[in-house]
């Protein structure tokens, strides 16, 4: 490393940010451009049978689909509200 | 066998045009029987990059709706008599683009040359579509830039699901990575996202670096494509691309910061 090296490393470089936004973004974008387009609406759908028997908003819940080889998982996130409020 | 290669990117002005003329013209100049194709009905440029704009008469639209043969609407390049050019419709609608059409263009043109370059317009639409759809290769054409590398990213996605080959199950079409108007100096200082940094994101097969270079616009000008200029950089880079892809062994050029003796002795590796 050199001199000048030494000074600048002092502050994040802006390239440094573009990549990181970059590659949250992108990895973002490719699980969502390779779900099945019925996902969003299960979720939807999920959502509102849950919501029905325990007070949960959107945010609580996630739906996840991973492919691996040969087999295909569907993970279902779901935050239940403290005990004690209900 | 032809080959059909499509330059695509998603984004605009990253350097498509310039790319189809410049790799058309060095695979022509190599030897091999070529024709480029401008897919950007109703925006063509690609006949003002080669400097044949006065010489058009026909065009892709015409030979899709059978108002002119094939080999009407082919002009000849001036500097290298391998090469032919097929000009995009300036007038017509895009939709005028049919798959059928294009198909039976590519057909023909396969039986009597050995590399079709197929230029891309920018966005998603059905020239960009039609123009990837049969492709065998792709030259993904890319600056160091957040919404360059984005798109690029989104055009790799659609190539492996919406060409003929995905469709058919074949062999996945081949990407390349071009990464354009690259500036070492600016990478150096962390201005500018390094070609690590890009492969990183997109992790393509490196064709070639082609640095940020004043020869372009001045290639342009004139109507000349950039390869010819033999003593330009970017010239060089494109050189360098077309030999590695006919499977040249080129080591990689234009990627590390050379300016200036001071630079040296302060960061030099």
């Amino acid at each position: 490393m050199s001199l000048l090296d030494y000074f600048r490393s002092s502050k994040t470089s802006s390239a440094s940010l573009a990549k990181e936004r970059l590659q949250i973004l992108v990895a973002y974008e490719r699980s969502s451009n390779s779900q099945p387009s019925y996902l969003p609406q299960l979720q939807k759908e999920l959502l509102a049978v849950i919501q029905k028997y325990v007070d949960v908003n959107h945010e609580a819940m996630t739906i996840n689909l991973e492919q691996n080889d040969n087999q295909e998982t569907l993970e279902l996130n779901i935050v239940l509200p403290d005990a004690r409020r209900v | 066998m032809a080959r059909i290669i499509v330059v695509t990117s998603g984004k605009g002005g990253v350097g498509k045009t310039t790319t189809s003329a410049a790799i058309s013209m060095g695979l022509a100049k190599k030897g091999h029987k070529t024709v480029v194709i401008d897919f950007d009905v109703g925006l063509r440029n690609l006949d003002l990059i080669m400097g044949c704009e006065r010489r058009v008469v026909y065009d892709i639209i015409n030979v899709i709706n059978g108002e002119a043969s094939l080999n009407q609407a082919l002009i000849r390049d001036k500097n290298c008599n391998l090469l032919s050019i097929l000009p995009a419709s300036q007038t017509r609608n895009k939709d005028a683009l049919t798959q059928e059409g294009v198909g039976k263009i590519l057909e023909e043109l396969a039986k009597d040359f050995k590399y079709i370059v197929c230029d891309s317009p920018a966005g998603i639409e059905q020239g960009a579509h039609l123009a990837m759809y049969f492709a065998d290769d792709a030259f993904v054409v890319t600056n160091p830039e957040v919404s360059s590398v984005r798109d690029s990213d989104r055009m790799l996605g659609l190539l492996s699901s919406k060409s003929r080959r995905a469709e058919r199950g074949e062999e996945p079409i081949k990407e390349y990575l071009l990464l354009s108007r690259y500036s070492p100096e600016r990478v150096k200082s962390g201005e500018m996202l390094s070609l690590d940094d890009v492969q990183e994101i997109l992790s393509l097969h490196l064709l070639g670096v082609i640095p940020e270079s004043k020869s372009v616009l001045t290639s342009s000008n004139s109507g000349m494509p950039v390869i010819l200029d033999e003593k330009s950089d970017a010239g060089q880079a494109y050189a360098d691309i077309v030999a590695r892809y006919l499977g040249e062994n080129k080591p990689h050029r234009f990627i590390d910061d050379k300016s200036g003796f001071f630079r040296k002795l302060f960061g030099g590796k």
